[in-house]
């Protein structure tokens, strides 16, 4: 067809960028299309963390390993042409019984089952004493009964690495289409053949649904139901001190909080530097469809936290606070590969606060996928269809 | 509302606008509390000063008589030095705000059914080479620390810019025994003949403006027009402003003169505080005579938040005595609201002042005309010129990411660039951040990407972690 482009990549966020990046790589012709901006969803609101220490043995943290090397492998590939994109290996420490009256005997407990466990899976997980943590981040409080380090844990500032891969793709042949909203699919008996926009009909021999949190609206549009939902997060943003947190710091209670498919309001205290200098503190978790409200209790409790962790906070400037929508999978499994649905469908979502650490990975499969080369990981576990016989859990959850 | 009395009404900023609106309540039987910044009342058009031995600067009587009027009246209270960090609207869709404060006393909460956000304005300025020296400072803090604390910006002064208020700080700085070098007007001042109709319908502002002149040529002090300071550079132990005519749109020509200085003071009129009011939820809009972000309002100052109201530069930069009678509009309808007035007390007592605004604002709008902030200062810059202060982005910097990335708005440009992502979060670089934007992308750009903020004032997070009784 005349125009048509191999691949169609809906959203020009962190995993549409991967993937425009991955494909554009094997020699696909490939167009991203973004209603809004650059990085205007969920990949402009996060951390960038590349987690492996929040994810027990399973799909996702094979998925968090093989990303984490990739990322390595990305950043060498990009070097300094698209500038700096800030991936620092800073290490991740997970620490428990912080403050008077926490249950430490049992925080240790969990944290020695669960480094036992990850570090069977190929995790490096070091057990720490409250002097080992104190030695790691000299400003935590000394009220804590120990923790867990974990030097594979990785950040990168997302909307530079977001925009980075973009303009990598444009090199490779790829074509960047902003305020570009898909408003429905072309079909062609049954198959998926392309999208209709505000600007016109884009013929493709593949669409890639990176939509994040909109993911189940696209999906919708071309009759693939898949519960993804939005997730609400918010994240306070200190002034720019001298280096004070050392690491990706977080208490054991947000490995629940994330594991959660809870709807109300979870706090759990996440706390980390910058590369500028600002301190980023996390996390909440809501599923209120697309509120864009704030919620001071949300944000009180955020504080409360990080000055638990660290009391010279108290006197840091909280200059910013923002929100964003992470999308929600209910199995807390990412949405990857070709939909057995709707032929020409491909999904790249589902990722909640993940995507940015999973994206290189889940371009990889995808860029796999579409080429017929067989996938380095099995992809049965995140297979699109594997909600059909759940409608209830997933109608419930968003 | 919780902790909302029946008659209460909160009042943010105790400048012109927010003593005008809670002296009208008060005097309609509200029970007002008035939140300031400052150390004492005033705001920056009315500073008092707060060092010992400081000389107050003079003023008109009727604001001399409006602070002796706020600070005596039973049914008004002013917290000096509490800052207003944070506001939510009333969730139970009554109107009005929960504010957060830090004050002396720690943080705080007030939940209002009615509240009046008179936040004001503060400095414009522009980019251009030089700006980020010390020694280069706005006009606005030149005055402040004139009038607060009797402390000059330097020996030998420059003030640059345009706009009414450069003469005002000129006469200011020179009667605080400042040498003043020259006043740099950009505008060609014969501009005001073509705006008759707006100058003869507020005589006070042309006896004002003759009364500043006269200040200038009392102290000797030169007034260059259609020129402007393109570039200040370290000269000895003081500074070096470059001087050059400038065309309408700015676009600078021959060059004038040196002029060696201790300190330049550079205003290109104000930007509204709408920072609050964003946070609230309020409609905005862009303010067709300045081209700044504004709130909208109505004739009384009504935002689009119910139990909302918003007086003074933050509906549009119209000057202190527009602001006054702006604020008593609003002050009427938080009255009217709280069911202290009815329909026919409100408007028999706020159609006279209705009236005085529209004059009022006529001639705000022909004098934002004349003093206008064309984009030609873009041309000014160099690649090295720092456009973002806080963060040290550079007008090259951002111009090669806007082009090597294809940013095209505002959120991208921040997190890609970091401009506007420091301590100011935008407040001093995030206009002409947009208007770089504007012109390397090719798009228009919304002036509220860079006004949404939760956290209006940068506060320690343990303030924030605690919640603070209510008051």
């Amino acid at each position: 067809m005349a125009g048509s482009f191999d691949v169609v990549v809906v959203g020009a966020g962190i995993v549409g960028a991967a993937c425009a990046y991955a494909c554009a790589r094997r020699g696909l012709t490939v167009v991203v299309l973004e209603r809004a901006g650059l990085v205007a969803g969920a990949t402009g609101s996060g951390e960038g963390n590349l987690l492996v220490s929040d994810k027990l043995p399973g799909p996702e943290l094979e998925l968090a390993l093989f990303s984490n090397g990739l990322w390595r492998r990305w950043a060498a590939e990009l070097g300094d042409r698209y500038g700096d994109i800030e991936l620092e290996a800073k290490g991740g420490l997970v620490v428990t019984g912080v403050g008077p009256g926490a249950d430490g005997a049992a925080g240790l407990a969990g944290l020695r089952e669960t480094a036992r466990a990850q570090s069977a899976a190929g995790v490096l997980v070091e057990l720490l004493d409250p002097a080992g943590v104190r030695e790691r981040e000299p400003a935590i409080t000394p009220e804590l009964a120990g923790g867990l380090y974990y030097p594979q844990d990785m950040q990168l500032m997302p909307a530079k690495a977001t925009a980075a891969l973009l303009a990598a793709a444009r090199d490779h042949g790829a074509e960047v289409r902003l305020r570009t909203e898909v408003t429905g699919m072309l079909r062609d008996d049954g198959r998926v053949v392309g999208v209709r926009t505000g600007a016109g009909p884009v013929a493709a021999g593949h669409v890639v649904n990176a939509a994040g949190a909109w993911a189940g609206k696209l999906a919708g549009l071309a009759g693939a139901d898949t519960p993804v939902a939005p997730r609400r997060g918010f994240i306070l943003v200190t002034e720019p001190v001298p280096p004070l947190v050392r690491h990706k710091v977080y208490s054991a209670d947000y490995l629940a909080n994330v594991a959660s498919g809870d709807a109300g309001l979870q706090t759990s205290t996440v706390v980390e530097g910058t590369p500028a200098g600002t301190i980023l503190i996390g996390a909440t978790r809501e599923l209120v469809d697309f509120d864009r409200r704030h919620n001071a209790e949300a944000v009180r409790r955020m504080a409360q936290g990080a000055v638990r962790l660290f009391p010279a906070l108290a006197a840091v400037r909280a200059m910013r606070v923002y929100h964003g929508f992470r999308p929600f999978s209910p199995d807390h499994l990412p949405v990857i590969g070709t939909d057995p649905r709707i032929p020409g469908l491909v999904h790249a979502h589902g990722h909640e606060g993940a995507g940015i650490g999973l994206a290189p990975a889940t371009a990889h499969l995808v860029a796999q996928v579409l080429t017929g080369e067989r996938p380095d990981l099995p992809l049965e576990p995140f297979d699109p269809a594997r909600f059909s016989s759940e409608v209830e859990t997933a109608g419930a959850a968003a | 509302m919780s902790g909302g009395g029946t008659g209460r009404l909160a009042v943010v900023g105790a400048g012109p606008a927010g003593l005008a609106a809670a002296l009208a309540a008060a005097e309609a039987g509200a029970e007002v509390t008035v939140l300031d910044l400052g150390q004492r009342p005033g705001g920056q058009y009315l500073r008092q000063p707060t060092v010992d031995g400081v000389r107050p600067a003079p003023h008109p009587a009727r604001f001399a008589d409006l602070l002796r009027r706020v600070g005596t009246h039973p049914r008004v209270t002013v917290r000096s030095g509490h800052q207003v960090w944070s506001a939510e609207p009333a969730d139970d869709g009554t109107g009005g705000a929960t504010l957060r404060l830090s004050g002396p006393a720690g943080p705080s909460t007030l939940a209002a059914p009615v509240v009046v956000l008179a936040p004001g304005g503060y400095d414009r300025v522009v980019p251009f080479p030089g700006w980020d020296l010390p020694g280069v400072v706005t006009a606005g803090a030149a005055q402040a620390l004139a009038k607060g604390q009797g402390v000059l910006v330097g020996r030998r002064v420059l003030v640059a810019g345009t706009g009414p208020f450069l003469l005002v700080v000129a006469a200011g700085l020179a009667s605080t025994g400042a040498e003043v070098a020259g006043v740099v007007e950009a505008a060609p001042l014969r501009r005001w003949s073509r705006h008759p109709l707006a100058v003869a319908g507020a005589p006070g502002k042309l006896a004002e403006a003759a009364r500043h002149f006269a200040a200038l040529r009392r102290h000797r002090i030169p007034l260059w027009r259609g020129q402007a300071v393109t570039e200040v550079a370290e000269h000895g132990s003081g500074l070096r402003a470059t001087v050059r005519r400038v065309d309408a749109d700015w676009w600078a020509g021959e060059l004038t003169r040196n002029v060696e200085v201790d300190a330049v003071c550079v205003g290109y009129g104000f930007t509204p505080s709408v920072d609050l009011a964003v946070a609230l939820g309020c409609a905005t809009r862009t303010d067709p005579a300045d081209g700044s972000l504004v709130v909208s309002v109505d004739e009384l100052g009504r935002s689009s938040v119910p139990g909302v109201l918003v007086a003074g530069e933050a509906t549009g930069v119209g000057g202190a005595d527009l602001a006054v009678e702006e604020g008593r509009l609003a002050g009427l309808a938080a009255a009217h609201r709280l069911g202290l007035l009815d329909d026919a007390g409100l408007a028999r007592a706020s159609t006279p002042v209705v009236r005085r605004t529209a004059r009022q604002r006529r001639f705000a709008a022909a004098m934002h005309r004349v003093h206008r902030v064309p984009d030609g200062w873009t041309d000014w810059l160099r690649p090295e010129t720092v456009v973002c202060r806080c963060e040290e982005v550079t007008a090259g910097r951002l111009r090669a990411d806007v082009a090597g990335y294809g940013l095209d708005d505002i959120r991208a440009l921040k997190l890609v660039t970091r401009v506007g992502m420091g301590l100011c979060q935008g407040r001093v670089c995030g206009r002409a951040a947009a208007c770089l934007l504007a012109a390397a992308s090719g798009r228009d750009q919304p002036l509220e990407d860079f006004a949404k903020r939760q956290i209006v004032m940068p506060v320690p997070l343990g303030i924030v972690a605690e919640e603070g009784p209510p008051r």
